[in-house]
């Protein structure tokens, strides 16, 4: 979900879709497999430092109020997100190893299968703060609409069982961690899952839909210790059914998620 | 025991004996409550806010103590009810719970205000093996000071001492797991809640910050009594 480019001024590239595969580069030389190239020929050859730039979040920092205060976007992306990246930065310049990854790739490869390298908590926590700022918009809330609302249905009964399960989940997270509405590829279903510190469902190779930051810094400065009315609030007034709507429209063109219906002659 | 002569008298007899009555009025479950501060809310000001502290005591430390009763009560009815799978599944609410209160009642007695020796260098045989083992006092807290910089997430770091080895340890643990799952041998003696719930209020992202500033007010001498004790 970051770009790879070679300035920090945030790429304009469709909130909606971004995901894999967003590499640029010089007059769209394709950067992704090549480590150090050189950036000119009149210099001597010089190292490509590739970095990962700071994304803003699809609306004004105040955008959001009363439900996550101005104060608290302030300190989460500017300050928090921005930490991350410039930890991932500075982590990447040091190891030639993972120049060209896209970010997605890069969080799989820093997993390691379950012995995270180093660069992992921040690849992941840069990618999970991407994707929660635009899981969310102001005057969100309400309910998804057609296909993906009869997803939801279908895999969890009602959309008001589906907030039990989320809210739960959330308030069950011992710890910092996420929540996910995922969609589960070997299962073909959607489902609510939680995740400690940094860990998201790309590393099982499962297709995120919305999520939801419960590590305390997320709520702390407007709702104090009470995660219950954060997570209300996220569901009732700020996430975006229609950001999830289109993560679900891209997500099926890589599951398969049942029989199409073909009318009998 | 009490509790296994009770479940033999509950469970064979038929009629309900008078003895049967006895013991179980005396098999109460042992419930907790949230323990007073030796200290004011705001008496640990400019390092820890009065208003952190009041929030970190009334409302995360009093969840913990609830939620541990509940979590109590509810073993104590799948204990007898005869049901594994439910003892087993509250395993996880317990550790995290309980974890919470045994590790925030030391914190509250690891903190004292200054004006009652909070940041006192420690004497005596604790200052000593500090210097033993790790140096100096200042080598001390900076290595604490690094453990709980780099611990991703929500835990603890400790010193601590192994009562087998008897050697002092510096420790971290992960969200409310006390001390004694990184080694049964190892008791508490100092530890610095890095959850964000104990300095975001007034230290935002600067965890640092809040390390290197909380020792001014951290209890020595209550440190140095439960080595002396488990030195002994």
């Amino acid at each position: 979900m970051g770009s790879f480019c070679f300035h920090t001024s945030a790429v304009p590239s469709s909130h909606l879709l971004s995901g894999t595969d967003c590499t640029y580069g010089l007059g769209g030389l394709k950067l992704g497999n090549l480590r150090k190239i050189p950036f000119s020929r009149t210099h001597k050859a010089s190292k490509v430092l590739a970095f990962y730039g700071l994304k803003k979040p699809p609306y004004k920092l105040d955008a959001l109020e009363p439900y996550m205060s101005k104060r608290t976007l302030e300190m989460h992306w500017g300050e928090l997100h921005r930490g991350y990246v410039e930890g991932l930065n500075k982590q990447l310049e040091q190891n030639d190893i993972l120049y060209g990854y896209t970010m997605d790739e890069l969080i799989k490869a820093t997993y390691n299968n379950g012995n995270p390298l180093p660069e992992f908590n921040n690849a992941a926590q840069v990618w999970n703060h991407n994707f929660f700022w635009e899981s969310m918009e102001p005057r969100g809330g309400d309910m998804p609409k057609l296909g993906l609302l009869d997803q939801i249905e279908k895999d969890f009964g009602s959309f008001t069982n589906f907030k039990e399960k989320f809210v739960d989940a959330a308030l069950t997270l011992f710890g910092s961690g996420w929540v996910w509405l995922v969609l589960k590829r070997q299962e073909r279903r959607l489902e609510v899952v939680k995740t400690s510190n940094a860990i998201n469902p790309l590393v099982w190779n499962d297709i995120p839909i919305i999520n939801l930051d419960v590590w305390e810094h997320a709520y702390y400065l407007d709702y104090k210790n009470d995660r219950a009315a954060y997570v209300k609030n996220f569901l009732d007034h700020l996430v975006s059914w229609d950001v999830a709507t289109a993560r679900m429209i891209r997500a099926e063109a890589f599951v398969n998620l049942g029989e199409p219906k073909i009318p009998v002659a | 025991m009490a509790l296994s002569l009770c479940n033999l008298v509950s469970r064979n007899s038929l009629a309900p004996l008078p003895i049967g009555r006895l013991l179980l009025s005396t098999r109460g479950l042992q419930t907790f409550s949230l323990p007073d501060l030796p200290y004011d809310y705001g008496a640990l000001e400019p390092t820890i806010s009065g208003e952190i502290m009041m929030l970190h005591h009334q409302k995360h430390h009093q969840t913990y103590v609830t939620n541990y009763n509940k979590a109590l009560e509810q073993l104590d009815d799948a204990m007898n009810r005869g049901d594994p799978s439910t003892v087993v599944k509250l395993q996880s609410a317990l550790k995290f719970n309980g974890g919470g209160h045994i590790n925030h009642s030391i914190f509250w007695k690891n903190l004292a205000p200054v004006n009652e020796g909070g940041g006192e260098p420690p004497r005596g045989s604790l200052g000593w093996a500090i210097d033993t083992d790790f140096g100096s006092l200042e080598s001390l807290k900076q290595k604490m000071n690094a453990e709980g910089a780099a611990l991703q997430g929500s835990g603890w770091v400790w010193l601590g001492v192994d009562k087998e080895l008897k050697r002092l340890v510096v420790e971290t643990t992960a969200n409310q797991d006390p001390l004694v799952t990184k080694g049964p041998s190892l008791v508490p003696l100092i530890g610095l809640d890095v959850w964000e719930h104990a300095y975001y209020l007034q230290y935002k992202n600067v965890k640092p910050d809040y390390l290197n500033n909380i020792w001014k007010v951290i209890n020595w001498k209550y440190a140095s009594n439960v080595y002396e004790k488990e030195s002994a």
